[in-house]
């Protein structure tokens, strides 16, 4: 597909360095951990998980992202999606934990939604650096409860989300879904490992997109080959296990990059 | 088992380069879960690089319009992916290079020895990176020396990979056998472009780039068709290749095997199935090899 038109409706300001875009375009059939290209016209095209049907949520990191924070609304940016594989939903019943870390909320608060209208009990363990940085709290805490910590001690727990995980009986929850830094995910994955409930989850990773279709390669992870743009981004941790996660990643030209 | 250009493949189907070729990890599963005969590598160079901005790649109703802009980690760091292929792969691993000059495809191809590729295929094709690709690839005289210079230093198959963006594909197949070539692929990418009329931006990053998958199989059919009656070498099909019955289309110009690439975004068996095809499609007819189908168009009229 061509990127389609999307109109920014309304800007919300998250945090300082974080903005939720509104759109005047649904993407209806999306499931939640999915995502979209954005294209910045002139600029970049970078992926960004949905935060809701009609909404991405953006952390200001590079070149693509600061021109995205200099458009206003009524101005528009480009479109394609939604792809790849997103978290698998809970049945009725199951007790679904939503571990968040920073902007890696963004793909879970629509999850944590459709877990709850699915009829799942769902826990957050969600962390930031600071109060100020805390993201969807509300969204997360009308879905279920919510356990926050910050790396700062100003709301919550005083420390990461994995400080929050020691101290809950892991072996409760039928689904556990992740997204954060890859150093909080890594950290949450050998904590999975020891708990033995890595079969229950499911991690959403990050990696430079060149295609974003599933065609270049360009994403492929170590050692399985699987390509986080389409067999991803959501993995299950067995799928993980052995993997790069963690340890490497890869620029644009493909050389490797110690996380 | 399939031989080409003294290569065993386990059948006729080739993985292109530039898809799922960054990672030895991605080309071993393009082998194993994707049933490919020979796998071909992203194409490296001299130099790092990052490639075009994005979007790179869009799917169109006719096939897909790309401009990667050759990203490449440069033969150093790509070593230890292609010894990953090499140790896992189980089929032949084909290392593509490209560079501006002689020397340079020359210094690539020394680089990457240590790592034994079962073959090299020159980029001499790509249409959009300035310097490199069809930009060397539409002169003769250049196309000749490249080959012969990679020529000079292996001791393993060489394949050059060619531009339709030329008035005569023929005269460049032609050179690039003078220059010792084992055998010729084509083509690659067509020149094209998409503009986002809401905008009036041109959608690539790189504005324009190649045109790949179904829309461009009847150019390439032709011009494996006229480099099959031009050249004494084989010649390997590639261009909108998306089923068997494309494979063998292909196969029926002339192509004495078949690389496929964007049609892995259907799915990445297509390899299997397309060889499972082909293999019934010879019992039907009552063929008793591949080779029998390899020009057979040209034997009609």
């Amino acid at each position: 597909m061509l990127p389609l038109n999307a109109t920014i409706l309304k800007i919300y300001e998250e945090s300082p360095s974080i903005r939720t875009f509104f759109f005047d375009f649904q993407f209806e059939t999306m499931n939640p951990g999915q995502f979209v290209m954005v294209w910045v016209r002139g600029v970049d095209e970078v992926p960004m998980g949905l935060s809701s049907k009609n909404s991405i949520t953006v952390q200001k990191v590079g070149e693509a992202t600061s021109k995205l924070f200099e458009l206003k609304e009524g101005d528009s940016f480009g479109l394609r999606g939604p792809y790849g594989k997103g978290f698998s939903l809970p049945s009725e019943g199951e007790k679904t934990l939503v571990i968040a870390g920073g902007v890696g909320a963004a793909p879970l608060v629509p999850y944590a939604e459709a877990a709850r209208s699915a009829g799942s009990e769902v826990h957050t363990a969600l962390g930031a650096r600071s109060a100020g940085d805390l993201l969807f709290e509300k969204r997360f805490a009308e879905a279920g409860e919510v356990y926050i910590s910050t790396d700062d001690g100003s709301k919550g727990t005083k420390g990461f989300v994995t400080d929050v995980l020691n101290s809950l009986n892991l072996s409760v929850y039928d689904k556990i879904a992740v997204c954060g830094p890859e150093i909080m995910m890594a950290s949450v994955f050998r904590l999975l490992e020891d708990r033995e409930v890595l079969d229950k989850s499911e991690f959403s990773l990050h990696r430079y997109f060149k295609c974003g279709i599933g065609v270049c390669g360009a994403c492929c992870i170590d050692k399985s080959g699987l390509r986080v743009c389409r067999d991803g981004p959501v993995f299950s941790g067995v799928q993980l296990m052995d993997s790069e996660l963690g340890k490497y990643t890869r620029d644009a030209s493909g050389r490797r990059v110690k996380i | 088992m399939y031989t080409l250009t003294g290569l065993k493949l386990k059948n006729p189907t080739i993985l292109a380069a530039g898809i799922l070729g960054t990672t030895g990890a991605s080309l071993c599963r393009v082998a194993h879960e994707g049933g490919a005969g020979a796998v071909v590598t992203k194409s490296i160079g001299p130099m790092p690089k990052t490639g075009h901005s994005n979007p790179s790649m869009v799917k169109l109703d006719c096939g897909f319009l790309n401009a990667m802009g050759l990203p490449n980690p440069s033969y150093p760091s790509f070593i230890q992916e292609l010894e990953i292929a090499k140790k896992d792969a189980g089929v032949p691993v084909i290392a593509s290079i490209f560079g501006g000059n002689p020397a340079e495809f020359k210094e690539v191809a020394e680089g990457l020895l240590p790592a034994k590729p079962d073959a090299f295929e020159l980029n001499v094709s790509c249409p959009h990176a300035e310097g490199y690709g069809a930009a060397v690839g539409s002169n003769p005289c250049l196309v000749e020396a490249i080959t012969a210079a990679v020529k000079d230093i292996v001791n393993v198959p060489v394949w050059v990979k060619l531009t339709p963006n030329v008035s005569d594909i023929t005269c460049i197949g032609n050179a690039a056998e003078a220059g010792g070539a084992d055998a010729v692929v084509a083509i690659n990418t067509l020149k094209g472009m998409a503009i986002d009329i809401e905008s009036g931006y041109p959608v690539l990053g790189n504005r324009s780039g190649g045109l790949s998958g179904k829309a461009v199989k009847p150019v390439a059919i032709k011009c494996v068709y006229d480099l099959y009656t031009a050249l004494e070498i084989p010649v390997i099909g590639v261009g909108g290749v998306s089923s068997w019955q494309d494979a063998v289309e292909m196969m029926m110009a002339g192509a004495a095997a078949v690389q496929v690439g964007s049609a892995v975004y259907d799915r990445l068996d297509i390899f299997s199935e397309i060889s499972t095809g082909i293999e019934a499609f010879l019992q039907r007819k009552g063929y008793s090899d591949v080779k029998k189908l390899i020009g057979l168009a040209h034997e009609m009229v």
